[in-house]
């Protein structure tokens, strides 16, 4: 772990966007995270690292609500976003995944032209009032998205068409497209080359400073490299979470210091 | 006898099995390093032994009865069938048989009886002939298999190499008899098109096949046009689709998407139990239930609706067609990968918009190849129309009229009082050919499309 830059962070201090207490999730008989409290802090990109099976990814799709998809997943415990209990039963998943966009861990366009997989999220949720708008939104999300320059030329070609980096930009695009206020990705580089990587990577710096950004990640390079704050969980348990650099220089539980050196995970 | 031969040569299977692997056995046990394993000397011997014995028996049986007639009647005292008919000469072999068999009618002459105990002593010697033969064959290919067995003799790759033309035997049994089909079916359409010309059959617009066939019969002149009974069965598929389609669809996407699971658990076998009912039964369904419904429904609101409507058959040839076209749309709906679906709901799609939007477009050539597959079903189907379709050829496109099919026509054209020579009984191959011809088409079309435009997701 020699090779970890370690940037130089000024986080400020933003309001709690998410607050989370005591989250418990089951997949019919397994445990799959125990008694999770974490806040997340607004325009900050908050990294979930961990072995695999740990709950981290479990964790993010709790908070739009995407286990509700998973017929066995019973979800306990209080999220809220801005204050408000998004299991509550007044909450409509629907609006909820609006405000909280995803991006995956394998590019899912859509089978649509570039332009109908970035517009399709302004549509359906009309936020548009006419074509002109709608192409402004497109624009502004491929802009966003740092995708522009490549596709502007074949806005009707399909989705799937592009290289495997442009794909997840694209799909990173499609959910800044719905002006969400929270941005989930659930390893988004790990189908990536380097080069893709770093530029996804440096996509993910720039959507700070509009969203709370939370990323799941394998790559402890790359959540020191993109991250202001990090949390560890292992075995369904967050173990410790706090400052990036405080993380990755003086973890303070053995578990975090022996996955970061690579004993565990 | 052919039980014995049959035995003969499985045990001589057996029995090679086991003394190549013994055989092997012992080399191994001298200290030999042997290229193949034991079983697979064993193996080689087997079917070594098995393969030629299997079809020398086989074409012996074949070919037994045709030369064993032949030498009986070359056996005839000379000048016997001296001036006879085909048909005289083989109505006298077949009493031979009969006597040979112990059926004897009224008093047969002489000749005939020695002809007849010629006949049983022929086939007495061709049962012992083959038995010996296989015998023998199988014995010499024993001793050439045993002498196989070598350290370095590559017994694997002799055992893979026969198993492997086996296997390229089986696969090439249904193209052959594919083309077998085919070139029946065009040798017969030949034979039509010799005395109807081809241009009144495409394009003429009457069909009244039933001429006379014998002098003493007074019918129509006859009228080859399949026009009217093509439109017939394009009325009655187009029925069967526009009622299955939507049904089949709107089922699949409710199944795949909505059902909980344990809906979807009762209600999918069920669904595919319509699938396994047979034709006949659904032709009753058609003449007893929808047919009477749809005239007493005529009757009521003044529509003038025939008894054999095309209405009927249409709509039960749809029912018959729903669970194809919905299970079809269920495995194209399902292979849409989980990734897609969770793009769409994550973007806070609703799972209407999610399955309108994203999974339909996505699954759209595996639905369009299952209906056109449907379509090759409802236009090559037989029963129901039968049963439920009227008879008569008429040039109409209304469904609530009479109308008969390709497939009607056929079994029509080829029950009864039939004469392969006649324009009449031909008319059913040229039809048949152009059903082929229209399926062919249409399955090509839909492997076509379902291959072109699959998405390739990983």
């Amino acid at each position: 772990m020699t090779d970890l830059r370690i940037v130089e962070r000024t986080v400020e201090n933003h309001a709690n966007k998410i607050t989370a207490r005591g989250v418990q999730v089951h997949y019919g008989d397994k445990h799959a995270l125990k008694d999770v409290d974490v806040d997340i802090l607004d325009k900050t990109v908050t990294a979930f690292i961990g072995p695999s099976g740990c709950g981290k990814s479990t964790f993010l799709r709790c908070l739009n609500r995407m286990n509700d998809t998973v017929a066995t997943a019973r979800v306990k415990g209080d999220i809220r976003i801005d204050g408000v209990d998004i299991y509550d039963r007044r909450v409509d998943p629907v609006q909820l995944r609006a405000k909280v966009g995803m991006v995956f861990q394998k590019p899912n366009p859509f089978p649509k032209s570039i332009y109908d997989n970035v517009a399709y999220g302004p549509k359906i949720h009309g936020l548009t009032r006419n074509k002109a708008e709608m192409d402004a939104v497109v624009e502004t999300s491929l802009r966003k998205a740092a995708l522009w320059n490549e596709v502007k030329d074949r806005l009707q070609d399909s989705g799937t068409s592009l290289s495997g980096g442009q794909q997840q930009r694209l799909c990173i695009a499609r959910a800044v497209a719905t002006s969400p206020e929270v941005l989930l990705m659930d390893e988004p580089c790990s189908a990536l080359d380097p080069i893709a990587t770093a530029q996804v990577e440096e996509l993910i710096d720039d959507l700070r400073s509009q969203f709370s950004v939370v990323i799941v990640t394998h790559s402890m390079q790359q959540a020191a490299r993109v991250s202001q704050r990090t949390a560890f969980f292992h075995l369904g348990h967050l173990v410790e979470y706090g400052e990036t650099g405080n993380i990755f220089t003086n973890p303070r539980d053995p578990r975090t210091e022996s996955y970061i050196t690579g004993r565990i995970g | 006898m052919t039980v014995i031969a049959f035995v003969l040569l499985f045990s001589a299977a057996c029995l090679g099995y086991v003394l190549n692997l013994s055989a092997a056995r012992s080399l191994r046990a001298g200290g030999a390093r042997l290229h193949s394993l034991g079983s697979f000397h064993g193996g080689f011997a087997a079917l070594l032994v098995l393969v030629p014995t299997f079809l020398f028996v086989v074409l012996w049986l074949v070919f037994q009865a045709p030369v064993i007639d032949r030498m009986t009647m070359a056996a005839l005292p000379p000048g016997t069938l001296d001036g006879l008919e085909t048909g005289a000469v083989q109505l006298i072999l077949a009493e031979i048989k009969s006597i040979a068999g112990g059926r004897i009618f009224g008093t047969p002459e002489l000749w005939k009886l020695a002809a007849a105990d010629h006949l049983t002593g022929l086939r007495a010697l061709s049962a012992n002939l083959m038995v010996g033969l296989t015998a023998a064959l199988a014995l010499v290919l024993l001793v050439i298999a045993r002498r196989t067995v070598a350290p370095d003799f590559r017994a694997r790759q002799g055992t893979e190499g026969i198993i492997k033309g086996l296997m390229i035997f089986c696969s090439t049994v249904a193209i052959f008899t594919t083309i077998g089909i085919i070139a029946s079916l065009v040798f017969e359409t030949m034979r039509f098109f010799q005395m109807v010309p081809w241009h009144e059959f495409l394009f003429g617009t009457t069909w009244e096949p039933q001429m006379p066939i014998r002098a003493d019969q007074i019918a129509a002149t006859g009228a080859f046009g399949w026009l009217p009974v093509f439109l017939g069965t394009l009325v009655i598929t187009v029925v069967a689709l526009v009622f299955a389609v939507p049904v089949g669809l709107l089922s699949a996407i409710y199944l795949n998407e909505f059902a909980s699971p344990g809906f979807r658990r009762i209600a999918k076998p069920v669904l595919e139990i319509l699938a396994g009912v047979p034709t006949v039964v659904y032709g009753f369904f058609a003449v007893l239930t929808i047919a009477p419904a749809l005239r007493s429904f005529g009757e009521m609101t003044g529509l003038p609706i025939a008894p054999n409507t095309a209405m009927a058959a249409g709509l039960v040839m749809g029912v018959m067609l729903i669970p194809f076209i919905s299970s079809f749309a269920d495995d194209a709906l399902s292979a849409v990968p989980r990734t897609l679906r969770d793009g769409a709901l994550a973007l806070g799609a609703t799972r209407a918009e999610t399955v309108m939007n994203v999974l339909f477009p996505a699954a759209i050539p595996g639905i369009v190849g299952g209906v056109l597959l449907a379509v090759s079903r409802a236009i090559g189907e037989t029963m129901i129309v039968v049963m439920a379709a009227g008879l008569i050829a008429k040039m109409t496109v209304n469904p609530l009229d009479s109308v008969t099919t390709v497939t009607v026509q056929i079994v029509t054209l080829l029950i009864g009082d039939t004469s392969f020579d006649s324009p009449k009984t031909l008319a059913a191959f040229a039809l048949g050919f152009m059903l082929f011809v229209v399926t062919l088409g249409i399955n090509v079309l839909a492997l076509g499309i379902v291959r072109k435009y699959r998405e390739v997701y990983d």
